[in-house]
């Protein structure tokens, strides 16, 4: 039993500081984005939460070049970037398309000479790596305090919408006539997933920060009928993928190359997405049945080959 | 052009007065009129029919009675008080209404929604508040469909839930914006004849748009006819006659009664075969 243990949990697992600053951070981030995240999809707002990475990726490399927590400039540029998609009109796919093409384009061109003055300038070679990628073992626990405000904000402001944003969701039209002031709901919302994309990017990185955000959401929204269900499941698979992640990547030292753990965040992410196939039943079930069907056309090719060769022979 | 009608007068002594009265209501979008000096009123218990053609401004005349479309000119009076912002006491299910199949949202989620789904927080299980929305189910024939997705149901069975989320607060009116477009004929008939009851069994106002009357003679107390900007109300023979639509669309309209059916042909000179039927 003790041995089955060790082989999950690497040694030294339970006794280190770093994981255990990363369980804590990494669970109450999973369960802001899952949540924030639910409404992300039902909203089809994907497209949001994407802009918002790539802002954040900005501010993460720029912090850095200031020398100031990366934290700090995912929410800075964060926040600024939900109010300016408020005023470009982000639901208006001519807004989007403005969006995309000009602002986050020339966010990501900042980003790399941010990157690159943190790498060649600084000499802080990992910075790339944490910005882009996170680096969940290395938060450092000053930050604590700050991504446990943000973390109650940010779930704070959604309990706050849950029911106008809910409604306005469904129709705006409904919304509207019921008293809702339906523009407000939609800002305090943005505001809370700039903060979701913000410690979700302190965790696996701005640039897989939607990853965390849409997949157990979307995951969640495949099997539970109602909202309650669909926000705790979500949790729990977010929660799940990065708990999950975090002891893997910690076995990973002993994996090769040996002596080098894999990032976090491909465990995470890949544990997302498994999670997210498993609901895609169908659509393995479907690849098995289509992939029968092949079998039984290849039978009946051979057959007719069969009673070529026969009637040539 | 007959005003508010005789007619309404003998119907029960006790619901007299007005729900809503709409005065004089002009509404410009873009520079262009798109209703000038609109007058109606609805009586409780009665279901009128707004009927008109496409682009007629049956929407933008519902809007302004929500309060989400200001008029340039007119007022609307709400159970005798002008009404202010706020929540107003009528129900609404509007035109077109796409429920994504993946919403996690069951009917009596939806509905539950029309109870306080414009408060802020999170709400906290509630007896009664289960028991009103199951009530409301019932009454729209959808008990039987309050644990499936709401996305999931067919265009009738999304209807009927939409009009229990509009009904649940007990409005004293409801609007309805074309809520037969796109319906296939059962439940058509079912949606018609399920709104006439509520009509009559909760005493309540129902206004329901439509730009082809015939499903709705049956069960239409009154009519309100808008084209051309302008609207004429009163029962169904004093508005449609071949004098008030012709005053209304600004040229000669034929009134044609074919069984129990009633066709509205423009554009056509009398005598000569009609080019078009509405």
């Amino acid at each position: 039993m003790g041995q089955m243990s060790t082989l999950v949990f690497a040694p030294g697992f339970f006794h280190s500081g770093a994981v255990g600053v990363a369980v804590a951070v990494g669970g109450a981030v999973a369960v802001v984005s899952a949540c924030v995240g639910v409404f992300t999809v039902i909203r089809g707002q994907s497209f949001a939460g994407h802009a918002l990475s790539d802002v954040a990726t900005t501010g993460g490399s720029g912090a850095f070049v200031l020398g100031v927590s990366p934290l700090t400039g995912y929410v800075v540029l964060g926040l600024a970037a939900a109010a300016a998609m408020d005023l470009v009109g982000i639901q208006r796919a001519r807004g989007r398309d403005v969006a995309t093409g000009i602002v986050l384009g020339a966010g990501l061109g900042l980003s790399a000479l941010f990157l690159y003055f943190d790498t060649t300038m600084r000499a802080t070679t990992g910075a790339t790596m944490t910005i882009l990628f996170g680096s969940m073992f290395a938060i450092s626990s000053s930050t604590i305090p700050l991504i446990a405000v943000l973390a109650a904000v940010a779930l704070g402001v959604t309990a706050l919408v849950y029911r106008p944003l809910m409604l306005s969701s469904l129709d705006q039209e409904i919304a509207r006539a019921a008293g809702v002031p339906v523009r407000l709901v939609g800002v305090l919302y943005l505001l809370g997933l700039a903060i979701a994309v913000a410690l979700s990017a302190v965790t696996i990185g701005a640039i897989l920060s939607t990853a965390l955000l849409v997949g157990p959401a979307a995951t969640a929204l495949r099997i539970s009928r109602r909202p309650a269900t669909a926000l705790a499941l979500a949790s729990l698979i977010g929660v799940g993928s990065v708990w999950l992640g975090i002891v893997l990547a910690y076995d990973s030292f002993y994996w090769p190359p040996r002596g080098h753990g894999w990032p976090v965040s491909f465990f995470v992410v890949t544990l997302v997405f498994v999670f997210y196939l498993f609901t895609e039943a169908r659509v393995l079930h479907r690849l098995a049945r289509s992939r029968a069907a092949l079998a039984r056309l290849a039978a009946r090719f051979a057959v007719h080959r069969q009673a070529r060769i026969q009637a040539g022979g | 052009m007959p005003g508010p009608g005789a007619s309404d007068a003998q119907s029960d002594p006790g619901a007299r007065d007005p729900v809503l009265e709409v005065e004089g209501i002009s509404v410009s979008l873009g520079g262009r009129e798109v209703l000038g000096e609109v007058s109606f009123y609805l009586l409780p218990g009665q279901l009128t029919g707004l009927i008109g053609p496409n682009g007629a401004g049956k929407t933008t005349l519902m809007r302004v009675i929500l309060g989400l479309q200001a008029p340039t000119a007119g007022r609307v009076t709400l159970a005798g008080r002008p009404h202010s912002s706020g929540r107003r006491p009528a129900g609404y299910v509007p035109q077109k209404v796409v429920l994504d199949p993946d919403m996690p949202m069951r009917a009596r989620d939806l509905v539950a929604l029309g109870i306080d789904g414009h408060r802020f927080g999170i709400p906290l299980p509630s007896r009664s508040r289960r028991q009103a929305v199951e009530e409301m189910l019932e009454a729209v024939d959808a008990l039987h469909l309050a644990d499936q997705r709401v996305g999931r149901l067919s265009g009738g069975e999304q209807q009927r839930v939409l009009i229990a989320h509009a009904l649940v607060s007990r409005p004293s009116i409801i609007l309805l914006d074309e809520p037969l477009a796109s319906l296939d004929l059962r439940s058509e008939q079912e949606v018609v004849s399920l709104l006439a009851r509520i009509a009559e069994r909760q005493k309540i106002a129902v206004l329901i748009s439509a730009h082809e009357m015939n499903p709705l003679l049956p069960v239409m107390d009154r009519i309100v006819y808008v084209a051309g900007g302008r609207a004429a109300s009163g029962t169904t023979e004093e508005v449609v006659t071949t004098e008030v639509l012709s005053s209304l669309y600004g040229q000669h309209v034929d009134v044609l009664h074919v069984h129990d059916r009633i066709v509205v042909v423009a554009g056509a000179d009398p005598g000569r075969e009609p080019r078009s039927g509405a």
